[in-house]
């Protein structure tokens, strides 16, 4: 993909943490929280938030290229060290992007610093146990249909990812490892999270695709009933990574929505 | 030598044509499959089966447990570890092992086998296992931290043996405020701990640093003889000598009266398409963080299906051929232990000595003819071979109890 913004990386440190990011673009800043699956470098998303926003996509301790720490116990662990982060880059304020798993991330930093965050988005967010149906449970599938149950269709997946490479294979199984290390039990969501998410200021935007295999659409009303501004988008012909299978749909949404500050 | 009957308890009785059909004959393989009125006529005569043992002479029964498949009936072993201790006399009940890292409470487990071992007087062997990967998943125990909880429960159930109470534990994973159980074991300073186990270096290095016998799971002579050699480095750095009371060996033996009945009934080892565990899911065998990160590269590939099983899937006859499996009249299977002995050098050996749907009474018979025709052979080449067992040598339970030592200990923790 073309890199017309121009990436910077940088390695930011927090709390004993060696945080990888990577940065591009100018304007107010945006946070983006990847899927429990880590993220791919060039996303079209990305490169049209970046031409608008000061967009930063970090790695998670133990995810992609930020080393692991062993004593991190749950994604509210995550969430402290991202806020970290945000200290550490001289952010007063930002806004949050949070896909599936990074949409927990998100809206427990929302949670504990309302204040920091603007704006919030959730893209199919884990973190809340859906009323009906339940996470799906990536323990017993293997690396490669995990990723294929996050598209509406296996093209969607099959255009970014292409060939799957034994690198992405083996980074897909540490960051199953990582998850299971975090949010094993409950697995992927907090009891405490609904009650906590009634302190959140931000206006929040919450995405979710319509054939959402991953976290079922009742989570996506339960995150709306727990949160004081939210409104509800659904994306037709995306699934639980709309910013991977409908990027343009989910621009139209968040640009106007982190709009004006 | 120690000689052992072991069988995995198999559910002979489930509908095998389903399992083919969903493809898994475990962990998600529905239950709906499992017939209690069957389980209950198994149940019985695997009970039967270890009596048998005793009467005609076998030193000790080999135990464990799995869960959610077909293959191994046992979803607690220390059910089977207390009835024997009330129903049997001499065996020893040699338990290989309890998962340790599935127990949420390790105290509870501490005070259960304390209990076997008062019961059956002395005659507890407690082994402990890391369980296999669909354990984890079956139980919900996280598999990341399946080696990190095995240690510390075994530390803190060594310690409730060993230490008057009450005391407190605040581990990582285990927190218990008040540990004073009342029932601690009758063997001093506890019960002899082995550590079964297939292909994990981890492993084996754990157990030889903390100096308890190592049972290898049917390896071949190859693999095992490897094995012994990272005990005998890791025994030799902890200061000690490590021998054939370190060493422990399962071993595939089917005899009946006539050699077609045991080869036609040695099939059945293959029961479970050649797999120990039934089919299942490369990802259950080996769920993220419980295999060792040396070994993730080649697996990933595995796991999505791009490369074939590591270890391999030898057929009925390439592994009759090897030695993997025996089978035939105790005279023709002798020969074959002899060189098994030779090579491998255990001092404690474990006969599984049938699978799958072979009938009571061809079962039965095969213990007899082990007890009485085969292990006397063996016990008496043990002794020309100097193949002594940990009762025999007198081996220390633990490291810690050593008095042999060559240098101070470094592992024993």
């Amino acid at each position: 993909m073309a890199n017309a913004t121009g990436w910077a990386e940088d390695t930011v440190e927090v709390s004993g943490a060696k945080i990888y990011l990577r940065r591009a673009g100018q304007g107010s800043p945006v946070i983006v929280l990847h899927h429990d699956i880590g993220t791919l470098d060039d996303l079209a998303f990305y490169e049209e938030l970046a031409k608008s926003h000061d967009v930063i996509v970090p790695h998670y301790p133990g995810w992609g290229k930020s080393p692991r720490l062993e004593w991190m116990r749950h994604p509210r662990d995550v969430a402290v060290l991202m806020q970290g982060l945000k200290a550490n880059l001289g952010l007063a304020q930002a806004a949050l992007v949070g896909l599936g798993f990074g949409g927990w991330v998100a809206a427990e930093m929302a949670s504990m610093a309302p204040r920091e965050v603007s704006k919030l988005v959730l893209v199919g967010a884990m973190g809340i146990k859906p009323p009906e149906g339940d996470i799906l449970d990536q323990a017993i599938i293997s690396y490669i249909d995990y990723p294929h149950a996050f598209f509406h269709e296996r093209k969607s997946f099959e255009k970014l990812y292409g060939n799957v490479t034994t690198d992405q294979l083996e980074a897909w199984d540490i960051a199953r490892e990582m998850s299971f290390r975090i949010a094993w039990k409950p697995y992927m969501h907090s009891q405490q999270l609904p009650h906590l998410l009634g302190a959140v200021t931000a206006p929040a935007l919450i995405v979710w695709g319509e054939d959402n295999k991953v976290v079922p659409q009742s989570a996506a009303h339960a995150y709306k009933k727990a949160l004081p501004n939210a409104r509800l988008e659904i994306v037709k012909g995306a699934g639980h990574a709309v910013e991977m299978e409908k990027p343009a749909e989910l621009t139209k949404l968040v640009i106007p929505f982190l709009g004006s500050k | 030598m120690h000689l052992m009957y072991f069988t995995e308890q198999p559910m002979s009785a489930y509908d095998e044509k389903a399992g083919l059909d969903y493809g898994a004959t475990a962990l998600t393989f529905s239950n709906k499959h499992f017939d209690p009125k069957e389980g209950s006529r198994l149940y019985n005569e695997f009970l039967e089966q270890y009596i048998r043992c005793e009467e005609v002479g076998i030193d000790g029964i080999m135990l464990n447990e799995h869960h959610n498949a077909p293959f191994c009936m046992q979803a607690k072993t220390n059910m089977f570890a207390a009835i024997l201790a009330a129903v049997t006399k001499k065996v020893k009940i040699v338990i290989l092992g309890n998962p340790l890292p599935l127990a949420e409470n390790p105290i509870r487990l501490a005070e259960e086998l304390a209990m076997i071992d008062m019961i059956s007087k002395g005659r507890l062997v407690s082994g402990f296992v890391r369980g296999g990967g669909q354990e984890q998943l079956s139980a919900g125990v996280n598999p990341a931290f399946n080696r990190e909880r095995f240690v510390e429960a075994h530390d803190l159930i060594v310690r409730a043996w060993t230490q008057p109470g009450p005391f407190r534990h605040e581990g990582t994973h285990y927190q218990h405020r008040v540990v004073n159980p009342w029932a601690v074991p009758l063997q001093k300073p506890y019960p002899r701990v082995w550590i079964p186990g297939v292909i994990s270096k981890e492993t084996v290095i754990w157990t030889a640093q903390q100096r308890y016998p190592y049972i290898a799971l049917n390896t071949s002579i190859e693999d095992t003889k490897k094995i012994w050699a990272l005990y005998d480095q890791t025994a030799a750095e902890c200061g000690y000598e490590s021998g054939p009371e370190n060493r422990g060996y399962l071993a595939r033996i089917h005899v009946a009266d006539d050699e077609a009945t045991a080869v036609k009934n040695a099939r059945e080892f293959t029961w479970m398409q050649g797999e120990f565990t039934g089919l299942a899911h490369p990802v259950w065998a080996n769920p993220a963080g419980y295999f060792s990160p040396t070994g993730r590269r080649s697996f990933v590939e595995f796991a999505v299906g791009r490369s074939k099983n590591p270890r391999g899937a030898m057929t009925f006859e390439q592994q009759l051929e090897s030695g993997m499996i025996m089978a035939g009249t105790p005279k023709q299977v002798l020969p074959k232990i002899k060189h098994l002995l030779q090579e491998t050098r255990p001092g404690i050996m474990a006969v599984w000595a049938q699978d799958g749907k072979v009938s009571q009474k061809d079962s039965l018979r095969c213990i007899e003819l082990l007890g009485t025709e085969v292990f006397p052979q063996v016990r008496e080449w043990s002794k020309e071979l100097g193949l002594n067992s940990p009762f025999e040598a007198d081996a220390p339970v633990h490291l810690n109890y050593s008095k042999d030592l060559k240098k101070k200990p470094v592992a024993a923790e």
